[in-house]
């Protein structure tokens, strides 16, 4: 009889739909950011590789930049550190690291022994950077447009295919030397 | 050693399961009923290979082993000792393991519980379950493997989720888990009774208490998530139709409907492919719910990073067990007739209307959650529902259901007429509508159109719960614990609607920029802030606030909600204060800092809010009760449809 073969059918319709969302969920379930399409934290941190200087907001207005929240006690970060200096020498856009609750002196061996993929890295020694951005755990990668906007947040360790289809894109939309506002 | 001990108990289970699917379903289906025999000794195997490796990982989070990168990810040498063995279910991989467990433990009940049953059947059930695990274990193992080691080790652990450090989660996700497995039992009778092709009452009486156990522990587990929801994140809701919420919703809403249309099969032989199909429908939503949560495929509040492999593993997983139940369904469904037949206004009718509006309610909740997803599919644009989508259409399918709870409880079995029952019907409806529209316009001034229709159907549904007790211990007759079980569970949700409808109507909440020394009134109360100090707990570090709370002037309660901040993955989470005070639960959260010692507070105050969860817990009892009743311990050889309310029976 057809009507017990009803559920099956609907089940089948359930399975596709399923299968599509697995397929292509935008974020692959990631937890959403609060500050994604909002103005990314205003700062001005300690810069770990020159103690002269400061890594501030402000200079990066009007520039594309990933803002990388990483730390070297975090497994993750290794992982991904490969697809961080590909990225690097693309060139595309620059990487500001927050080395997030570390030791400086480890976090400079790290660079040293690993190479730096990072135009420069703000320390953050108190957590402080990190709950104004919302992290939920590292590493985190933000894109974050010239109009100091935050586009796209990636939780865990960003790969080559990450890059590609999810951050690439985004910027080459725009001209890399679209001027601030 | 440990973390390979306990990998090589997960294998070893793995095969074991493997064992104990192929013994219980081929043993039977060939007639060999000595690989049928060897079922049992493949569910012992098998469940202690499981608590091996429970115990192994149990032994890597106490001896802080940050090689395990399990361990690694959720523990920290700051957490205390209690968090570092709940931690255990902390995240994915733990809690798969927990899911496993809680299988092999209810897989063992139903061994030890089934000397009442026919051996074969008894071997196909077990074989059902071993495929369940099966494919858990196997998901582990190739997916999720909480034993994998770091090299090098992690000097330290990342630290549990601070949201998961309160003694809310000790308990919360194992009986959360133990209710949704427990449907497992259910879904493998369900199989095995189609496997036999035979569905008779004793079926339904096998069935009914291992259901009702279950849903009573998920009701439990339901209310316990609530409870902790509002006590710890913060955010003063008790209820957020969060996806991971409505995981667990779905499941116990065909769960309540399963355990009405057994009532039916049970008493009269009804409805057999209709509950064949609610017990696949409800372990079908539990795996759904397992998918959703852990595939990364909806974004949720409690969900734990994701994983889309796994998401396509659990789906391969999905299509095989509820695809190949409801094949099963489909061939074997249509050799299940009933014979009796019931009147319009029977009570077969109301229970229909429950299942047919039970059912409702879930697929409108299922809509709602998966509405992204298809919206995402359709390339229609990311879409969420939220609670404006599923307040009014969850309560669509539910205020009937309600009013129709309370006709029901008057109507006899078979027969449509009310007859001296009407009478009955009337007076109660009668008093709970002057009772309900009393407390609505009375008690509280203000009020809103459903005050009174919840209040009043809440009190109906009281009285006419008590009306059959009432009138058995006037006549001098025992009340069997089934019948004891289901008024109990019925009252329960009585209060349950009671105490939403209250706090629905009548919270109060209000968000203030208080300086020390301000003060705001909020209610019937005045809050004066005192200004926040530091302090200090074993792996974090907090702001907290104090406030004075008076009413009238009288004063009721110094209050000290917190933010704290942990260390180690630097979250900070708000530790609200919560105080009950003649029935009302005032909640106060500390907000932002807004400078010059001057803080946001957010002031929350809900009459009766503690009554939805003692309600919930009410119901869960009734369930309990229902399921000890010694009708279910008793074989019976002959099946009579007995006539009457649930009769239990004498001597």
């Amino acid at each position: 009889m057809t009507k017990f073969l009803v559920p099956l059918g609907i089940f089948g319709l359930l399975a596709v739909v399923l299968a599509i969302g697995i397929h292509h969920s935008p974020d692959k379930g990631i937890i959403k950011s609060p500050l994604l399409g909002k103005a990314a934290p205003v700062f001005a941190l300690p810069n770990l590789t020159d103690p002269a200087r400061q890594v501030r907001s402000v200079d990066l207005k009007g520039r594309w930049y990933l803002f990388n929240v990483w730390g070297t006690w975090c497994g993750g970060c290794r992982e991904e550190h490969e697809a961080l200096l590909q990225v690097h020498r693309a060139g595309v856009v620059p990487i500001i690291g927050l080395d997030w609750k570390d030791d400086d002196a480890q976090a400079l061996s790290w660079l040293t022994q690993l190479g730096n993929p990072y135009e420069s890295v703000a320390t953050d020694h108190s957590g402080r950077q990190a709950i104004e951005w919302g992290v939920y755990g590292a590493p985190e990668t933000f894109l974050v447009n010239p109009q100091g906007i935050v586009v796209y947040k990636h939780v865990g360790a960003l790969t080559p295919e990450v890059w590609t289809r999810e951050i690439l894109p985004r910027v080459s939309k725009v001209p890399a030397t679209a001027g601030s506002s | 050693m440990l973390p390979e001990l306990g990998h090589f108990a997960l294998i070893l289970a793995l095969l074991l399961a493997g064992l104990q699917a192929f013994f219980g379903i081929a043993g039977p289906a060939l007639a060999r009923d000595r690989w049928s025999g060897a079922v049992t000794s493949a569910v012992a195997g098998h469940a202690v290979m499981i608590a091996t490796a429970v115990a192994c990982l149990i032994g890597c989070f106490v001896n802080e082993d940050f090689s395990v990168a399990y361990v690694a990810e959720n523990s920290n040498s700051a957490l205390p000792l209690f968090y570092r063995v709940t931690a255990l279910w902390g995240a994915h991989e733990g809690s798969l393991l927990l899911w496993i467990l809680l299988l092999a433990a209810w897989t063992v009940a139903v061994a030890f519980g089934s000397g009442r049953l026919p051996p074969r059947f008894a071997a196909r059930v077990l074989g059902v379950l071993g495929v369940v695990s099966f494919g858990f274990l196997l998901f582990t193992l190739a997916t999720s493997n909480p034993f994998l080691r770091l090299d090098p080790p992690a000097p330290d652990g990342r630290d549990l989720n601070p949201i998961l450090q309160d003694p809310g989660l000790a308990v919360h996700p194992p009986i959360l888990y133990t209710g949704y497995v427990g449907f497992a039992v259910a879904f493998a009778f369900a199989c095995a009774a189609m496997l036999e092709g035979r569905l008779d009452q004793n079926w339904a009486r096998w069935t009914r208490p291992w259901t009702t156990t279950a849903w009573a522990f998920l009701t439990c587990g339901i209310a316990l998530g609530s409870f902790w929801a509002y006590y710890e994140l913060g955010w003063g809701g008790f209820w957020f139709w969060d996806p991971v919420e409505n995981a667990s919703f779905m499941p116990w809403l065909v769960g309540t409907a399963l355990i009405h249309s057994l009532a039916v099969t049970d008493k009269r032989g009804l409805f057999k492919s209709w509950t064949l199909l609610l017990a696949i429908l409800a372990f079908s939503l539990s795996l759904l719910g397992t998918f959703l949560v852990r595939s990364g495929v909806l974004v949720s509040v409690h969900s734990f990073a994701a994983d889309p492999t796994r998401g396509i593993f659990i789906l391969t997983f999905l299509i095989i067990m509820i695809g190949g139940a409801l094949t099963l369904y489909a061939w074997r469904a249509p050799l299940l007739r009933s014979t009796a037949g019931f009147e319009l206004g029977a009570r077969e009718s109301f229970l229909l209307f429950n299942n047919v509006l039970l059912v409702i309610a879930a697929a409108t909740v299922f809509a709602g959650t998966l509405a992204p997803l298809i919206s995402d599919s359709l390339k229609l644009g990311t879409l969420s529902v939220g609670p404006p989508y599923f307040n009014p259409t969850f309560m669509l399918s539910m205020l009937p259901l309600l009013a129709l709870l309370s006709v029901g409880i008057h109507a006899n079995w078979k027969r449509g007429r009310l007859g001296d029952s009407q009478r009955m019907l009337l007076q109660t409806f009668v008093a709970a509508a002057v009772l309900g529209c009393g407390f609505a316009f009375g008690l509280y001034s203000h009020g809103k159109v459903l005050t009174p229709v919840g209040a009043t159907l809440a009190v109906w549904i009281i009285l006419s719960s008590l009306v059959d007790p009432i009138d058995r211990w006037r006549r001098g007759l025992t009340l069997p614990r089934a019948v004891l079980g289901m008024t109990v569970a019925h009252i329960g949700l009585a209060l349950a609607v009671f105490a939403l409808t209250a706090v629905q109507s009548f919270t109060i909440e209000r968000d203030v920029a208080l300086a020390p020394g301000g003060t705001t009134k909020a209610g019937e109360y005045e809050f004066r802030f005192e200004g926040v100090k530091p302090a200090e707990g074993p792996n974090y570090e907090a702001v907290a606030g104090t406030l004075t709370v008076t009413r009238h002037g009288a004063p009721v309660a110094v209050m000290i909600p917190q933010k704290r901040n942990f260390w180690v993955q630097h979250q900070v989470i708000s530790e609200t204060a919560i105080r009950m005070h003649r029935g009302n639960n005032l909640l106060l959260a500390l907000g932002e800092d807004l400078g010059a010692g001057r803080w946001s507070v957010r002031i929350q105050i809900r009459p009766l809010v503690s009554l939805i969860w003692i309600a919930a817990f009410i119901m869960a009892m009734g369930g309990a009760l229902a399921a000890s009743d010694r009708r279910y311990r008793t074989a019976r050889a002959l099946v009579t449809p007995s006539e009457g309310a649930t009769a239990g029976q004498p001597g």
